[in-house]
């Protein structure tokens, strides 16, 4: 019987002035993952993007739990998407997608305080 | 108990204050917890105490730090005699041999910097691990370097890291990761270093230590040593008085 897949699913947020597409995300995010593992590590990331809002600058994608430390190293090496400056952050990892929504709302939470403030 | 985080190398130009502020700012937001900036050697006592304040009042602990670049061996030992009360964390850009090994079998160096430019000016070897071993100098990591650069030179960079990180794990010399940025979109949170850090053969334990525990040891190190109450190793002023 085929092992069932692990996965891990990331909150990402985008430290960036002005806002961009999700495809222009998607083709950084891989091409840092090619330059850095080439070709074969990039298949073995198994990378998906599930959400990405270009008005909040959060973004979830999902990986497969073996290449967590590559997809992190690659997530920290992007300096730059589309020509413009970024610094992407991990805020949250987590195995489900439903634990990891939850705990998204506390960090809402959190920053819409911390805005009140 | 929770890590404290220490980012010991950012290199802000010092005497505009509002990119010092930036970069302070940001680090704090990051989840660092210490501070260390480097300061030119003639910078004044009222630059250092506005700095101080600034990482105060944004919850931060700020370290003092200096960055020395001697030519040869007996250049290096007259400045260390100037600097090392003034400063928390003396480092040693190590441009040649001579320099290498002495800064190495030195108590008063602290961190061990090496060219990342010239492999051939890259002088971490297997005995000036062993030097620096017995010492209890630590080898300082600099990632911004792996963040901006691209294709051949990054290659390079970390087949070199690579290998130094080898060296000191094998002869037990302490590793300190740091940033040694000067923008604030260099900066990444420690976790987000920590990962990064496998890209030079280090695991997360030990990425993490080296962003902690490391630095902090020689903070604290030199934080009692600087203190008024210490007059050599082991020993230390408890109280002072007529009955003593």
């Amino acid at each position: 019987m085929l092992e069932r897949i692990r996965r891990r699913y990331l909150l990402l947020k985008l430290d960036c002035e002005k806002p961009f597409s999700k495809k222009d995300f998607l083709s950084a995010l891989r091409s840092s993952i090619i330059r850095l593992f080439g070709e074969y590590g990039a298949s073995q990331t198994e990378i998906f993007l599930i959400e990405y809002n270009s008005e909040t600058k959060y973004a979830i994608i999902r990986c497969s739990h073996k290449s967590l430390t590559m997809l992190r190293a690659s997530i920290a090496s992007i300096t730059k998407v589309a020509g413009k400056p970024v610094v992407i952050h991990v805020l949250l990892v987590s195995g489900t997608l439903k634990a990891l929504r939850k705990r998204m709302q506390n960090i809402f939470i959190k920053e819409k305080r911390e805005k009140e403030r | 108990m929770k890590r404290v985080f220490v980012d010991l190398h950012l290199c802000p130009p010092v005497n505009q204050i509002e990119k010092v502020k930036k970069l302070v700012e940001k680090s704090a937001e990051l989840g660092y917890s210490v501070v260390g900036l480097t300061l030119p050697i003639k910078i004044k006592e009222g630059s250092v105490e506005t700095i101080k304040k600034i990482c105060e009042d944004l919850g931060l602990d700020f370290v003092t730090r200096i960055d020395l670049a001697p030519k040869n061996a007996k250049e290096l030992l007259n400045i260390l005699k100037k600097v090392r009360r003034r400063f928390e964390i003396i480092a040693v850009q190590c441009n040649t041999k001579g320099v290498a090994i002495q800064a190495a079998k030195d108590r008063r160096v602290d961190l061990l910097l090496f060219s990342i430019d010239d492999p051939k000016k890259h002088f971490f070897s297997i005995s000036v691990a062993k030097l620096a071993s017995e010492k209890n100098s630590a080898l300082e990591i600099n990632l911004a370097p792996l963040l901006y650069l691209e294709g051949a030179p990054r290659i390079r960079l970390m087949k070199i890291l690579r290998r130094d990180a080898l060296i000191a794990g094998k002869f037990g010399v302490p590793i300190v990761l740091s940033s040694g940025c000067n923008t604030p979109h260099l900066l990444r949170k420690p976790e987000d270093y920590a990962f990064l850090a496998y890209l030079i053969g280090l695991d997360l334990y030990l990425a993490k230590e080296a962003l902690s525990t490391n630095p902090m040891n020689i903070i604290e190190r030199n934080r009692k040593k600087l203190s008024p109450n210490y007059v050599c190793p082991g020993v230390y002023v408890v109280k002072r008085g007529k009955d003593c």
